[in-house]
């Protein structure tokens, strides 16, 4: 059968779109608040495992600590310690490619958090690369609240 | 003694990049067809078929519950029936721990999957990811494998000369594979002028959109001579889920996958499983795939996985002789590619590409963000 012989067969153009609201909990509630407000960066440290978790979380995953009340700043500024380059676009993302996700490592965490980085040639990127938080009052409500991170020039 | 699981009958239909002309009810009914026809099951609520564990993706078949429409196309109707939304291998570790439990001793697994259909897997995966931290980022399954890719090359000997190697070798091996995606063959030198897609990850280093369907009848010990006088066993089964947040994770190792394949070692009493296989599936997804689940599953060495594809290792060890899921497989079927691959080199109906006396092998299948799951199978003689 060829491809293009579409004569006898029915076929329904669907659509997924579902509208609704997601509840970020209390620990998330907080932590994207501080974020829009403040626009400063919280973590939950675990004691017992003596680590910080960006973004936060209610229950340690190793020792299931509960650490919900341990809020600790985090700074606006960190380190790329893993990048890579988005270069076909799709309906999805939220720029137009190519663009840089980054594993970025706040200064005062431990685990590194992916955000988009912005301000910097795509085929410049590098690990180790120092950069900031460019806040914006237009996202959506979300981890967008941080537009994107930025190279801090020396 | 050990107590073992037997495959009695594999069905496929042959991995297409677009099966229009066919629902894919139609495609699960081709392999479904084709068990009966093997064994000459019943679904007598004695003695036949009464739990049904089929694989099936919402979001893929953009329904809920996507096990609802194939229910009557596998003979579920009054009887159990399970869906694994993982990995396809998990269908199989599902049906052996209900035969193993003595919850039942027949089950039929069953699966498909049209990625054709949606308009873009990337979309799919992307809902994978939370709607708070990640996903309004884009993260989908590509940029979080690449990302996963980065950290892997970084430590290990593996260059974008071992992946064009890896993608190549793919092809070839499923010129071989009547049942394999037809692709055309590629050089090592097309592979690396691929362009970046997701940076290391080229075009050539991904699977390509896949559609398939797959059947498997399983059963106690006991009752396969009813079914089969060629039974392959099922011997070992684990799995592990790792970390949610990608920054959680050391992505240049998988922890998952150590724990879930020393669970399924354990469980079929390997040893070494450097020297136990002789048939062995990865699912690759991507290309650094191939080699960092073979360091990770224990089969070759820690950071050896460089040296290993140039002197031949792959070919030496029998690893995704089908083409792999490089070569094109559904995501969400990889586990059971691999396994189909494994049972049949085990009953020696591998045709062109038959490993040499195949006793034992392994297959791998995996789900989620950059590997978060794993599940490894031990299949025996």
């Amino acid at each position: 059968m060829q491809k293009d012989d579409f004569s006898k067969s029915y076929v329904v153009e669907g659509k997924l779109a579902l509208p609704y609201t997601y509840f970020a909990g209390r620990v998330g509630s907080t932590f994207l608040t501080t974020l829009r407000d403040q626009k400063k960066i919280m973590g939950v440290q675990c004691n017992q495992c003596e680590k910080i978790f960006v973004p936060p979380r209610q229950t340690c995953e190793r020792c299931l600590s509960d650490i919900r009340d341990n809020w600790v700043p985090i700074e606006n500024s960190g380190e790329v310690v893993n990048f890579t380059v988005v270069r076909e676009q799709d309906k999805h993302l939220p720029r137009k490619t190519p663009y840089i996700l980054g594993l970025i490592k706040l200064d005062g965490a431990d685990t590194p958090m992916v955000h988009i980085i912005d301000g910097i040639d795509p085929e410049k990127i590098t690990e180790g690369v120092r950069v900031r938080a460019v806040y914006t009052n237009e996202s959506d409500p979300s981890i967008l609240y941080i537009d994107h991170f930025e190279p801090i020039s020396s | 003694m050990k107590q073992r699981v037997a495959v009695c009958a594999v069905a496929q239909i042959k991995n297409e990049p677009d099966i229009w002309y066919q629902r894919f009810q139609g495609m699960v009914l081709e392999c479904f067809e084709t068990i009966v026809e093997q064994t000459g099951v019943t679904f007598d609520m004695d003695k036949g078929i009464r739990n049904v564990v089929t694989c099936s993706d919402d979001v893929f078949d953009a329904r809920t519950i996507s096990d609802n429409a194939i229910t009557d196309v596998v003979g579920a109707h009054f009887r159990g029936e399970e869906k694994s939304c993982q990995d396809g291998s998990n269908a199989l570790g599902y049906a052996m721990a209900s035969i193993l439990s003595g919850h039942d001793d027949v089950i039929l697994v069953a699966g498909h999957c049209k990625e054709s259909q949606p308009e873009s897997r990337r979309m799919c995966s992307n809902l994978a990811f939370d709607p708070f931290y990640t996903r309004p980022l884009g993260l989908d399954f590509l940029s979080a494998a690449a990302l996963q890719a980065r950290a892997y090359l970084k430590q290990s000997q593996v260059t974008d000369a071992h992946l064009a190697k890896i993608v190549a070798r793919s092809r070839e091996n499923a010129a071989r594979n009547p049942f394999a995606r037809e692709n055309e063959l590629v050089t090592e030198d097309d592979v690396m002028q691929s362009p970046l897609i997701c940076d290391p990850i080229r075009a050539l280093h991904r699977y390509p959109v896949t559609d398939w369907a797959v059947a498997m009848l399983l059963c106690s010990e006991e009752r396969a001579h009813e079914f089969t006088d060629k039974p392959v066993w099922l011997t070992g089964f684990g799995n592990c889920m790792d970390s949610y947040f990608l920054g959680d994770r050391d992505l240049s190792e998988s922890t998952a996958l150590q724990k879930a394949a020393r669970r399924a070692y354990t469980m079929a009493g390997v040893d070494d499983p450097k020297t136990a296989f002789d048939i062995i599936e990865l699912g690759d997804a991507y290309a650094y795939q191939l080699p960092m689940w073979a360091e990770n599953a224990g089969v070759i060495e820690p950071k050896s996985a460089g040296k290993w594809i140039d002197s031949g290792g792959p070919d030496r060890m029998g690893v995704n002789l089908s083409g792999g899921m490089l070569n094109g497989n559904p995501f969400k079927l990889g586990g059971l590619a691999r396994a189909m691959e494994v049972v049949l080199q085990l009953r020696g109906e591998a045709g062109d590409r038959q490993a040499d006396k195949a006793q034992r092998g392994l297959a791998h299948g995996t789900t989620g963000a950059a590997g978060q799951h794993h599940s490894v199978l031990v299949f025996e003689k």
